[in-house]
Formats: structure tokens, sequence, C-alpha cells
């Protein structure tokens, strides 16, 4: 596959390549900045990227959809609180908790994340980082939960790191909520070492019930190319740990022949 | 329809007596005379508004013009075959070759970063980007040369968090990395601190855009965000005077930028360059209206046709002359085909951007504006946009400068009771990595985005900051900004070529090939002879060294007046440098890798005793004697070594020497991964004639550390030796010991620092004064 700058936003639908194991959707919201980069994370994971725009409700048959970072509606009033009204949210909020069949895969990154608990379709809420900045880092994460479409690659307990860049990025949530998050597994990544922001109980991305939506506040799209991720062992920016998080969900998509 | 009277052009010669605020709006008496000259009539208040912004010093760069031409004149066919677009545009473009250009520029956002630093700072970013877009190009990243006054002055502590947090909110809300920049303490800066900020963009040679109006009949749109009473005389009273306690605050002039709109207007822009929808595009930053229309109707057909009142605005109180002059931000300038009008709002109704078609381009040579059908305007555009006054400003060589450049280090007191013992000389390199200048800088360069966009090679705090443009070759370039002001202040032409000698040794110390220049110009007031000398050495200095070095400038800003109370700053002429990888991947950090156990370590270049104006210096409160000496061909062939090896993958860490010598050369490459060394300076101090101190202290130009595997020495050491270039083997990396050891001839053995000791103070200087991000985090792990 040829590699591309595009100079614009190409929001035209591909054809389905019958070497891409999965047609994974990609929302650009106004104000989005992650969606060029968690398309190229989709191609290198071997699946393709389908832009899908914010005022468009047709999902064009999309296996999966990834709610890239960015500041949507320059997260005026609240990060999330625009975008969760926009069309194309209306339908990867019913087809993703569709009670019939496989829901919807669906992940949300950073402002993603923000959109996915606005929407209702994840639990808990973002406020500001505790030390009230904007902060970007190379994050160690623990992948708690290696079930959810997005995470089955990973083993249980894995260290990864991953960049992280949020001012809005602490998780709260209510008691209750967060006894049944803990209870059910359902904390996909926890921080590794001292909290970066103040989250409860060093949350970094959480799923729903059935697996199938997940959020998180660090960025995996940025640790998917060696040369262009965070620092890792082998060197400068060559960290790839992110990269899982897109084979994985093409190889559950495909039937694991991806 | 206005609760104001309405000062026409037939009102304006019926009542040839009505006193106007011209001096008010900053202009001068001789230059108001002019105004009565061109127009044979008194102007009108819209008029005079538009004169006096768009002849202020900071947009006609009056008082800087008469030396600026050097740098269009200092120029020669060879440096010019890449150049696509020079000086005078926008942004100036450069061929990158497999038909992609860069387009890059830095500006000023000093005055206003003062008054309101949060805004200043972000509208700074805003502006410069806005620049980028006119040319046609994807801005894909950003830089900041910040200097703000001495870390303990209580209003560094207002100044810097504010700028931090602007540059932040702003550029991280574009999606554009920041790559990297300076920052820099000194008391200098007190009352006014250097905000500048860089931009770059790419484009495909078929998308370059420039600013005229042509085609007569062709229709004239303003877009995006809506105008506003926001930096009103930002470019007049604000940019192009001193501060001083007794004028008015001048906080209403400086502008309010949302990024939100600037990112949907970025892609908007985009899509309307990528359908061919625009014949020219201006953006509207100093003098908002009154520049773009000025400066598109004098470049392209000479006339235009407009209707003020049709202006989108958010405050219906404005008068005319104040929607000339306001500098809302987030706002473009367009010239689009009749039959391309309802394409063009398609695109800007799908990314939710409002406009107003104002008029028409003519061929009249009169740029005419109308507020509900009077016509309050009418003159020819090109004496508003380029006619403007020039000034030959006189200067004389300070009679100060003399006895400052005999005060040198070694003469002074500072230059006595040197660190000579390892472990003077130990506490001594502590010292000097803890200072602020030398301290980490990443509680700032935390709070920017580095990743975004997904094709950042290098970013703070490596020497260049390095971007990919082509996913499918690697073709990438890499940028460096520099300025060592105490340089430039004991002597100014010397001063300017040392910033581009730096400037082009980073970008070659990672691996690119030195392009194109930008510069940013930050002086004191023209109008005092002792600074206008300094401007023009500066010039001068830097348009001689571009020559030699064979790289044009491409654009740049002059920001003058950056003087409070009296008291002008040391000359700044920051100086950015872009260079060209093939292939980026080959890039070269600069700090030793966690793999690179037992590699060799050598010192390129000539260490001379060269401690005026040095950190060191800086420490002992000395600033005085002649800087260090540059050799522009020393950097040419060094450039070419570090080129060589990066290309034939030779080399794994490259760092060069600059402020604080081979000491902190030496600390940043070991700080940079966590990766001690083991090295001697015996060999050094023999075959250079030095002694311990000034071989890890001095600040000689045109040196550089690289580290490379064992297996590549002789083939490295061939190529110096071929060159006729020094280089010295210093010793190891040492991935195993957590310091850093010197041996030398002290008297007392060597001295070694933990790396663990060493970072821990390094990286709490900043924090402990303006607040720990993470309470408790130090760095992350990987276990």
């Amino acid at each position: 596959m040829t590699a591309e700058t595009p100079l614009i936003g190409d929001h035209t639908v591909p054809e389905t390549s019958p070497l891409a194991g999965a047609r994974i959707g990609i929302v650009t919201f106004p104000g989005t900045l992650d969606d060029r980069d968690a398309a190229r994370a989709v191609r290198l994971g071997g699946g393709t990227p389908v832009p899908l725009w914010h005022a468009n409700d047709a999902l064009h048959g999309v296996d999966a959809v990834i709610l890239p970072g960015g500041f949507s509606y320059g997260d005026y009033l609240r990060a999330g609180a625009i975008a969760r009204f926009a069309p194309v949210m209306n339908t990867i909020v019913a087809e993703a908790g569709a009670a019939a069949g496989s829901p919807l895969p669906v992940l949300g990154i950073c402002n993603g994340f923000q959109i996915l608990t606005e929407a209702h379709l994840l639990p808990g809420s973002m406020i500001k980082n505790d030390h009230l900045k904007f902060t970007c880092r190379d994050q160690v994460l623990r992948v708690e939960n290696t079930e959810t479409a997005w995470t089955s690659q990973f083993t249980q307990d894995e260290l990864i790191t991953v960049p992280m860049k949020n001012q809005d990025g602490q998780y709260v949530v209510d008691d209750a909520t967060l006894h049944a998050l803990e209870d059910q597994g359902r904390v996909v990544f926890r921080y590794v070492g001292a909290s970066p922001n103040g989250s409860k109980n060093d949350i970094a991305g959480v799923a729903n019930e059935r697996g199938n939506v997940v959020g998180l506040m660090p960025h995996p799209e940025h640790a998917v190319e060696a040369g262009y991720g965070p620092d890792d062992a082998t060197g400068l920016r060559e960290g790839t740990d992110g990269l899982t998080i897109f084979t994985s969900v093409v190889s559950s998509l495909t039937g694991g022949n991806a | 329809m206005s609760d104001f009277n309405i000062d026409t052009v037939e009102n304006a010669g019926d009542t040839p007596e009505t006193e106007l605020p011209w001096a008010e709006l900053g202009l001068k008496q001789d230059e108001y005379d002019r105004i009565l000259d061109i127009l044979g009539r008194r102007p009108t208040a819209a008029e005079l508004a538009m004169y006096s912004v768009m002849w202020s010093e900071h947009c006609s760069y009056k008082s800087s013009k008469v030396h600026l031409r050097q740098f269009g004149d200092k120029v020669t066919e060879e440096m010019k075959k890449d150049l696509m677009v020079g000086i005078g545009e926008n942004a100036g473009v450069t061929d990158l070759g497999e038909g992609w250009a860069v387009t890059f520029k830095i500006e000023s956002h000093n005055h206003p970063s003062y008054v309101e630093p949060y805004q200043g700072a972000a509208t700074g970013i805003g502006g410069i980007v806005r620049d980028i877009i006119s040319m046609g190009a994807r801005p894909v990243a950003v830089m900041d040369p910040l200097r703000f006054g001495d870390i303990d002055h209580p209003d560094t502590q207002r100044v810097l968090p504010g700028v931090v947090a602007g540059i932040g909110g702003y550029g991280n809300s574009l999606g554009l990395p920041n790559i990297g920049g300076e920052v820099v303490f000194d008391s200098v800066y007190q009352q006014n601190p250097l905000v500048n900020a860089l931009a770059v963009g790419v484009l495909k040679h078929g998308d370059l855009r420039l600013a005229n109006a042509s085609g007569v009949g062709n229709k004239v749109v303003l877009f995006g965000a809506r105008t506003g009473g926001d930096g009103i005389g930002g470019a007049s009273v604000l940019a192009s005077e001193s501060f001083d306690d007794t004028k008015p605050s001048k906080r209403p002039a400086v502008q309010v930028g949302d990024p939100f709109a600037e990112k949907v207007l970025i892609e908007c822009c985009l899509e309307l360059f990528h359908n061919n929808l625009v014949e020219g595009i201006q953006d509207l930053g100093a003098a908002g209206i009154s520049c773009a229309t000025s400066e598109l109707a004098s470049n392209g057909e000479g006339g235009m046709h407009v209707e003020l009142t049709d202006v989108l605005l958010r405050d219906h109180t404005l008068t005319p002359g104040e929607i000339l002059m306001s500098e809302s931000q987030e706002r473009m300038m367009a010239v689009v085909t009749p039959e391309n009008a309802e394409a063009f709002e398609a695109v800007l109704a799908r990314w939710g951007v409002e406009f107003s078609w104002l008029g028409e381009v003519t061929d009249t040579g009169r740029l005419i504006i109308d507020w509900d059908g009077e016509t309050i305007v009418d003159v020819d555009p090109r004496t508003v946009a380029h006619d403007g006054p020039v000034y030959e400003r006189p200067y004389h060589r300070p009679a100060w400068q003399d006895e400052l450049q005999a005060d040198t280090f070694r003469s002074a007191e500072a230059g006595q009771g040197l660190p000579a013992s390892a472990e003077e000389l130990g506490e001594a390199v502590l010292d000097l990595m803890t200072s602020p200048n030398m301290a980490d800088k990443s509680w700032i360069t935390d709070q920017f985005d580095r990743f975004v966009g997904g094709n950042t090679a290098l970013s703070q705090p490596d020497d260049s900051g390095v971007i990919r443009v082509d996913e499918a070759t690697g073709l990438g370039v890499g940028l460096a900004t520099d300025c060592n002001d105490r340089y430039a202040y004991l002597d100014p032409y010397a001063g300017a070529q040392l910033a581009l000698a730096e400037a082009y040794r980073n970008v070659a110390t990672a691996g690119a090939v030195p392009l194109a220049v930008s510069d940013c110009l930050n002086f004191g007031s023209p109008e005092d002879p002792e600074v206008m000398w300094q401007f023009a050495e500066a010039v001068r200095g830097l348009a001689d060294a571009c020559m030699e070095l064979g790289i044009p400038v491409t654009g740049g800003n002059v920001s003058l007046y950056n003087q409070t109370a009296g008291r002008a700053i040391h000359p700044t002429p920051v100086v950015g440098v872009l260079g060209k990888f093939d292939d980026v991947s080959r890039r070269t950090p600069s700090g030793f890798q966690r793999w690179a156990d037992g590699q060799a370590i050598y010192l390129l270049g000539t260490t001379r005793d060269e401690l005026n104006g040095s950190e060191f210096a800086r420490q002992r409160g000395h600033l005085g004697g002649l800087p260090p000496a540059v050799d522009l061909n020393v950097e040419k062939t060094l450039g070419e070594i570090l080129i060589n090896a990066s290309r034939d993958g030779m080399i794994d860490a490259a760092h060069d020497l600059s402020e604080g010598g081979l000491a902190a050369a030496l600390a940043e490459m070991s700080l940079r991964f966590g990766v001690g060394s083991r090295t001697s300076v015996h060999e050094l101090c023999e075959r250079d004639e030095l002694d311990p101190f000034t071989a890890l202290f001095s600040e000689s130009q045109g040196r550089v550390l690289v580290s490379l595997p064992r297996s590549e020495e002789l083939r490295f050491t061939d190529m110096t030796t071929a060159r006729g270039f020094p280089a010295l083997r210093l010793g190891v990396v040492d991935a195993e010991s957590g310091g850093i050891e010197v041996a030398g001839p002290f008297p007392d053995g060597s001295f070694g620092i933990g790396l663990d000791e060493l970072k821990e103070a390094w990286s709490s200087v900043i924090p402990s004064k303006f607040g720990q991000v993470n309470a408790g985090v130090t760095t992350t792990t990987t276990d």
C-alpha cells in the first residue's frame, strides 16, 4: 500500500481492498486532530480506514469505529459535550448498543473517550488534570482486560508505553460505578507509576459491559511506527506498543485471520 | 444605520480644516504631511486609520527596509536555485524535490505577550500559521524561541506560565506538533519578553498560492471569524512604540484567539486550494482589513471596490476606522471568480465557516471602500501598502562598545580564582547545569504536543526538530532556531553570524542539508542611533554570512521598540535554519543511546580560549570582551562531515557545542537518555594548548561531539582526515556506570558526576520556580 501525506482530509469512501481485513471508520468532527494518525494506525494494523464525517449519519457499512483525539468544537462548553450530538453519533450509539447480534466495536481515544462518556456509551467523565496543565509525555500503562475487541492480542497485565497528551484527562466516576468497573474487570488500561492526572484508581481506559466499546486517554495511534513513537528501551521514538490495539481489532473482525 | 457621523471623502474635501488625531494613531508630523500630499486633501477618518497602521514600523519596515535590502542583494544565482518564492510574500517557499516544497517563517509577538501573556503568545502562533496557509501549504509544525527576564523576578512568574499556556492552548488545538525552540532567562528581557514563533508548512508545487487580487470582476470575500474590537492599533500603538509608565494600558490592543476557529479555517482553506477555488488569498494579521485590501489590490490589477457594511461583526458599535484597523484573529480574505462563488460557498458551509462577499477587483488603480453606499476611502492602494515612509535612521557605534570589548573575561575579576582541581571542576559542571539557562526545559516543552501528525522524527531537546514530509520516501525537513544575545551585544555583526552558524550547525548535526534561513530581528528603539547601529551591523553580518554559507534568507520579521523605560534589550537576531533530509529515518539524535555502550566519543573542531560572553562568565556576572570567533568555512566542512556521517550511518549521536561548551555538551548527551560516559581531556589540553578549565567551558564555535560504533571509527576518522578537520577521541559511552567521568591533567585525579544526582538537580530547577506539574512523578519506568 502506498503511504501518503494527505494535504487535505479525504472523506470519500474507498473501495474495499481484498487484502484489507476489516473496514474501520474514523470520525472527523470539526476540531478533530488525530484522524490522520488513526487512519495510519489502522493501515499499519492491516485494516482499511474509512473516513466518516460528523454531519453524516451513514457509517458506510464499517466493521468498527474509532473516535480519534483532538479538540472537537474547541472543547467549548465541556470536552465532547457538543460532538456527542453530531448526526454520526446517533448511528454509532445505536449500533454499539444494539441488543441483537454482535454490537459495533468502538474505540474512543482522548477526545474520543470524552465523547463516549458524554454519549453514555461509557461511564464516568473527564475533568481537568489535577495539576491544571496540558501535559505531553511517554506513559506506561498496564493492560488489565484482554477480552475486549481492541485488546485481545495483549497478554494479561502487559506493560505498554504510549504517548499521553491532554489537559482534561482526570477520570472521575461515582463510587458505585467505580466498584462495578473494578468488580467486572472493566478497567482496561491503568496508569503505572505515579498518577499523571489524579484519575480515580489510576484508570486510563475502561470498557462497557459487553466489551465492544473501549475508551482511553493516552494515544496508542502515536505508537505504531518505529521512529515516530515514544522512546523505548531500543531507542529514540522506537516504541510501537500501540499497534497491538489495531491488530487486535482487525484480527477479531476477520476471525483471527488478519 | 449608524450612531456615528460618517466622514466621507466628499466631507473631507468640504472640511479641510477638521483636526484629525493622527498623532494619537502613531503618525509623525512629516508622515501626516505626506498623506495630505498624496491625497491632495485631508484624509477621511477611515483613510487615516489605514495609513496609520500600514505606515507603522511593524507593517511598513520603515526603519529597517534600507538595511533589509541586503538579504535580497547579497545572493548568488546558486542560492536562488531552490527558491520558489522569496522575501516579500507571506512566507518564502523552497523546493524540496520530488514535487514537494516547504515554506517557513518566524515572527515576533513580543509586546502583546508582555501585556497579556496568554493571548499574546496564542495569537502569535495563530498569525504565523495563517501566513503559512496563505501560501497554499499545510502547516506541519511550530517552534518557539522564548526569552524571559530573570527567573527570580516576580514578573517572570506572571509572564512565563501565561506564555507557555498560550502557546500550548493554541498550538495544541491546531494539531501542530511543537518541535523545538529556545528558552533563555536574562534580566535584559525583564518587562520586554521575546515571544517568537516559527511555523513550517508543506505543499505540492502546484498548490502554491500568492497574495494578489487579479482578474477584473472577480469577487472579494472575507471569511472566518467575525470582526470585533480586539487588537485595534495592535500594529501601530502596541508593536511600534516603547513601553513606558506614563501611557495608558495597552491591553485592548491585544488580540484574542480562538484556536478552534483557526483549525477549521486551516482545513477549509486547504480544501479550497485543493479544489482550485481561489485566485488569490491573504491572511488578516497586523492591520487587518486595511492590510488585506491594500496589499491584495496593489499586488494584482491595482483596484478594488468594497462595501464595508458587509463585514460581519461581533460588535455592531464599531466605526469604519475601527473595522479597518481591527486585528481580530482567524480571518482570511480571498479573491474568487464569479463562476466559483457557489462552490466556494459550499466548502465554507461544509466547515461551518462564516463569510461575506465584500466587493470586486477593478482596474481603476484605486482602492474604494464604501460605507452604506457612500465612499469613505479612495486611495491608490500602493501608497498604503508599499509607498510608506522609508527612513535612513541615523546610527553610530556606541561610545561604550570599545570599553565593553576591552573588558575581557580573563582581564576581569570573573576570570580569577577559576576551578582547576577535579573536585572544583566537577562542582562547576554541576553548578552550570543547574543554572536556569542550562536546566531542563521539559516543564515548558511538556505542555506542548510533539506527537500529533505522526511525522515527528526529532523534537526538543534534540538539536533540531525533524518532520517527515512524505511517508512513502521519508523526505523531510530539519529546523533549528538560535541566537546568543550576549554575543550579539558584544559584537552585533559577529553575533548575528554566530546565531546563523549555530542554527546551521544544529540542522547539520541532526543530519539535514541546510537550505534556507528565516530571521526574527528583535531590537530596541530604532530612534536610538546606538540601537540602530546594532541593527545595521546585525543585518550586515547575517547577510554576509548567508552569502558565505550559500543559503538565502526567505523571509522573516523585524521587531523594534523592544525597550521599556528607556532600557533596550540585547540585540537578539534569532535565526531559523531549515534543512532537508532525503530520508528522516537517518536523523541523528543528540544523546548517547541505551544500546550504545562502549561506543567511541569524538570531539570535532578546535578549542581556543574563548570565554567572553560564555555561560560560565554569566554565572560570574560578567559580560565583556569579544565573542568567540566565527569561521563559516569551518562550519561548512563540519556540516558536510555530519551530513555524510548520518547518511552513511556512521554515527549514532551528535550534539553541537554551544552555551556551556564541552562540559554542557557531555552532560546533555548523557542526560538525554540517562547513559553515562568516560572521557579524558588530557589530549585535548595538550593538542589545543589549554588548561582543563578552558577545555571544558570555552565556547569556541565549529565543534560537535559524536558517538559512533568502534567498527566505524576508522571510516569516520578517514573522512575527517581527508577533509583536514580536527577529530579527537575523548573516550567512550558507558551505559553501566550511571555517571559522567572526566579525567584530565588535574592535580587530583578525575571527577565523576552521578547521573541520578545530576538529573534530579537539573530537572528540578524550573519546576521549583513555577510549580510541579506531576507531583511526585519523575520519569516513566519500563518495569
